[in-house]
C-alpha cells in the first residue's frame, strides 16, 4: 500500500507543462525544478516525496520527452488518471514512475486529499471519504520496469549498454 | 473476428496469429530511427550492442545546422556511433538533411506491414506508408536498437471511411482539423483510413492526416496500402514489404463516414487542437505576427507549391513575417528548381534550411512574449513556439499564407477560385 498526499490537475495536462521547451536541453535537476512552471508556479517547492499526482483525461498527452523522469524526480510517488496518454505511459515504464489509470479518481480526490494506492488489489482509496475506486491493472512485465526502476537497469543487467554512475 | 491493419501488422512482428485490444504485444522493429535529441546526454547511454545495424536510421533534424554547442555535441556523439556500428543510414547535415518523418517519407524507409519507431511523437506519420508506426521515448530507443525489439499495448481501433473529393483550396490540413474539431481526442486508440476518397489523396496529404493523428494522441494511425503507396515504395526501397489490409470481419471500436467535398478551411484557436475548430470567418481579421509553414506535416513540395501559388506576384504584409522551412533538403531543392523558393522570396517570405526549427520553438522563428502566430505546423500547445504568452493558431498551408499577406488571419478561398476539384 502506498500513501501519497494529492495534488490535483485537470484534462490533457501536456508533456510541454511538465518539461517546458527550453528545459530540454538542461540537465535532468534543473529539468525538475522547472515542471509546472507555465501552469502552476513555485509547484515544485511545495511538492514532497511521496505525494501523488491525480490528473484528468489524457494526462501527458504531447512529446516524448522525458516528462516522466521529470515528475519521478520531482519526488511523485504514484501518478492516477483518468486516463494516461500512451507515450508519456510508455515513459513512466520506462522511467520507473508508477502511474495508473483510474476510472473516476478526478472526481474522487479533492486537493490534500490522501490517496491510498495498492497494486496488489488494484485500488486507490480515499480514507476522508471513504471511497475506493478500481484502478486498471498494468501488465505484469510492464509494471516489474515500473517498478524495477525503468528500462535502464534491464539494458545494464543484460550487457546492452554500460552502466552509469547516478540515475538515468 | 477478424483484425484491423494495426492488429495484423503487430500479430506478424510478433509472430503471433492474433493481437487483441488489450494485449501487451512484444514486436520485431523494422526500422529504428534515432534524431539529434536522442544523443543528448541526459538520456543516451553508452551502447555495447546493436541488434541489426541495417535497421536503424539515424536523421538530425531538431536543431540543424546545429544552432548550440550542445545540439554539435549530440550530432558528434550520434555520428561516432553511426560509425562504431556501420549504421549507413545516417542523415547529417547536408543535401540529405530533413526532419526525420519526411526523410523516411522520401526514402520509403517506412515498409508496409512492417513497425517503426523512431524518438520522435510524429511518427505514427509513417502510417500513411501503412506502416505500424510509433513516436516513443529515449528509453524505449535503446531498447530497439539493442534487441530489436519493442513492446504495445494494443488498443482500439476507430475507422474513417474517407468518401469524395476536397474541393479547391482546402487540403488534408483541414480534414484533420475537421476530425480533431468533431471527435477530440482519441487517447489509447488506433486510427485508421480507408475508403474511395483516398485514392484521390497524394502521398503527402496522406502523411499530413497521419502525422496530425499524435496531435489526437493516437496510438498508430495507418492507411489502407493502394498502387499509388506500392509503387513509390518499390521504387525507392528494396526491402521487402507487406500491404497489409484489414480483414473484411475486423473489429473495430467505432466506424465514422467522412464526405471530403463537404469539408471547408479550418482554423485550430490557440493551445490545442482537441475539439478546438472553427470556420475561418469567426477568426478573420485578428492580426498576426508571423506565419510559419513548415514541420514534418506540411513542408512537402505540394505545401510549399500551395504557398507560391497564394503569394504570386503579391506581398507579405509589413510588420508580418512569413517563413516556410521545407521539411527536407530534397524538398527545398525541388522547391527552387520549380521556381516556388523565388516567388516566396519574391513576395517576402524566408524560405530556411529544412530543420524542426520553428515548430519547436528551436530556432529560426520562435515567438516573443504575446506575440501572435498562424502555423502550419504540428502544434500549438501554450510556450510551443517560444513565450507561453504567445498565441498560435493552426490553419492550413494555404490559409497561413493568405493570411501572411493580409496580416492578419484571412481565408485563401479568393486564390483559388476558378478550380475545379
Ligand atoms: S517538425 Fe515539429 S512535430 Fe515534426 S518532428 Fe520536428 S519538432 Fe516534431
Amino acid at each position: 500500500m502506498r500513501n501519497g498526499r494529492v495534488w490535483k490537475f485537470g484534462d490533457n495536462i501536456n508533456t510541454d507543462l511538465m518539461l517546458p521547451g527550453p528545459y530540454l536541453y538542461r540537465s535532468s535537476e534543473q529539468q525538475a525544478r522547472a515542471v509546472f512552471m507555465n501552469n502552476r508556479p513555485g509547484w515544485v517547492d511545495q511538492v514532497q516525496t511521496g505525494d501523488a499526482i491525480v490528473g484528468g483525461f489524457n494526462y501527458g498527452m504531447g512529446s516524448s520527452r522525458p516528462a516522466a523522469r521529470s515528475i519521478r524526480n520531482c519526488g511523485v510517488g504514484f501518478l492516477l488518471a483518468e486516463t494516461i496518454n500512451g507515450l508519456f505511459f510508455r515513459n513512466a515504464v520506462n522511467y520507473g514512475l508508477l502511474a495508473c489509470e483510474c476510472p473516476g479518481v478526478s472526481g474522487a480526490f479533492e486537493e490534500g486529499d490522501t490517496a491510498e494506492l495498492d497494486i496488489e488489489a488494484w485500488t486507490a482509496r480515499n480514507p476522508r471519504t471513504r471511497q475506493t475506486l478500481k484502478v486498471s491493472q498494468v501488465p505484469q512485465q510492464l509494471l516489474e520496469m515500473m517498478l524495477g526502476g525503468g528500462v535502464y537497469p534491464v539494458l545494464e543487467r543484460d550487457g546492452l549498454i554500460a552502466p552509469r554512475v547516478g540515475e538515468p | 473476428m477478424g483484425m484491423t491493419i494495426t492488429e495484423k501488422i503487430l500479430a506478424r512482428a510478433g509472430g503471433v496469429s492474433k493481437v487483441s485490444p488489450g494485449d501487451v504485444a512484444v514486436v520485431d522493429v523494422e526500422t529504428s530511427c534515432l534524431l539529434d535529441l536522442s544523443f543528448l546526454p541526459e538520456g543516451w547511454r553508452k551502447v555495447l550492442k546493436v541488434a541489426d545495424p541495417s535497421k536503424v536510421v539515424i536523421i538530425f533534424d531538431h536543431l540543424v545546422p546545429a544552432p548550440t554547442v550542445q545540439a554539435a555535441e549530440c550530432m558528434k556523439t550520434g555520428r561516432a556511433f553511426a560509425k562504431e556500428f556501420g549504421i549507413e543510414r545516417l542523415h547529417d547535415v547536408g543535401a540529405n538533411q530533413g526532419i526525420s518523418h519526411a526523410v523516411i517519407a522520401d526514402k520509403a524507409y517506412a515498409l508496409p506491414g512492417t513497425v517503426l519507431v523512431n524518438a520522435d511523437s510524429h511518427t505514427c506519420s509513417a502510417g500513411a506508408f501503412n506502416c505500424a508506426a510509433r513516436g516513443v521515448g529515449g528509453p524505449d530507443m535503446l531498447y530497439a536498437v539493442t534487441t530489436g525489439k519493442a513492446w504495445f499495448r494494443v488498443g482500439e481501433t476507430i475507422r474513417y471511411d474517407l468518401t469524395g473529393a476536397l474541393r479547391p483550396g482546402v487540403s488534408a490540413k483541414d480534414i484533420f482539423l475537421t476530425i480533431a474539431g468533431k471527435w477530440g481526442a482519441h487517447v489509447n486508440q488506433n486510427i485508421e483510413y480507408g475508403g474511395s476518397g483516398i485514392h484521390g489523396m497524394s502521398l503527402n496529404a496522406r502523411r499530413t492526416l497521419t502525422t496530425m493523428g499524435t496531435e489526437l494522441s493516437a496510438e498508430f494511425v495507418i492507411f489502407e496500402p493502394d498502387d499509388t503507396l506500392i509503387e513509390y515504395v518499390q521504387a525507392r526501397n528494396p526491402k521487402p514489404f507487406f500491404p497489409t489490409m484489414p480483414d473484411q470481419d475486423a473489429v473495430y471500436k467505432e466506424r465514422r463516414a467522412v464526405d471530403l467535398g463537404t469539408i471547408e478551411p479550418l482554423v485550430a484557436l490557440p493551445d490545442t487542437v482537441v475539439n478546438n475548430s472553427v470556420g475561418i470567418s469567426e477568426v478573420a481579421g485578428r492580426k498576426i505576427d508571423q506565419a510559419f509553414i513548415g514541420a514534418c506535416c506540411n513542408g512537402t513540395l505540394d505545401d510549399l507549391a500551395v504557398a507560391a501559388r497564394v503569394v504570386q506576384g503579391r506581398k507579405v504584409a509589413a510588420g508580418t513575417r512569413f517563413i516556410v522551412t521545407p521539411s527536407t533538403e530534397a524538398i527545398h531543392r525541388a522547391a527552387i528548381q520549380a521556381g516556388y523558393v523565388q516567388t516566396l522570396m519574391d513576395a517576402g517570405a524566408i524560405v530556411t534550411t529544412a530543420t524542426c526549427g520553428a515548430c519547436v520553438g528551436g530556432h529560426m522563428g520562435v515567438l516573443g512574449p504575446d506575440e501572435v502566430c498562424i502555423t502550419a505546423s504540428t502544434r500549438n500547445f501554450k510556450g510551443r513556439m517560444g513565450d507561453p504568452s504567445a498565441r498560435i493558431y493552426m490553419a492550413s498551408p494555404a490559409t497561413v499564407a493568405a493570411s501572411a499577406l493580409a496580416g492578419q488571419i484571412a481565408g485563401a478561398g479568393e486564390f483559388f477560385q476558378g478550380d475545379v476539384s
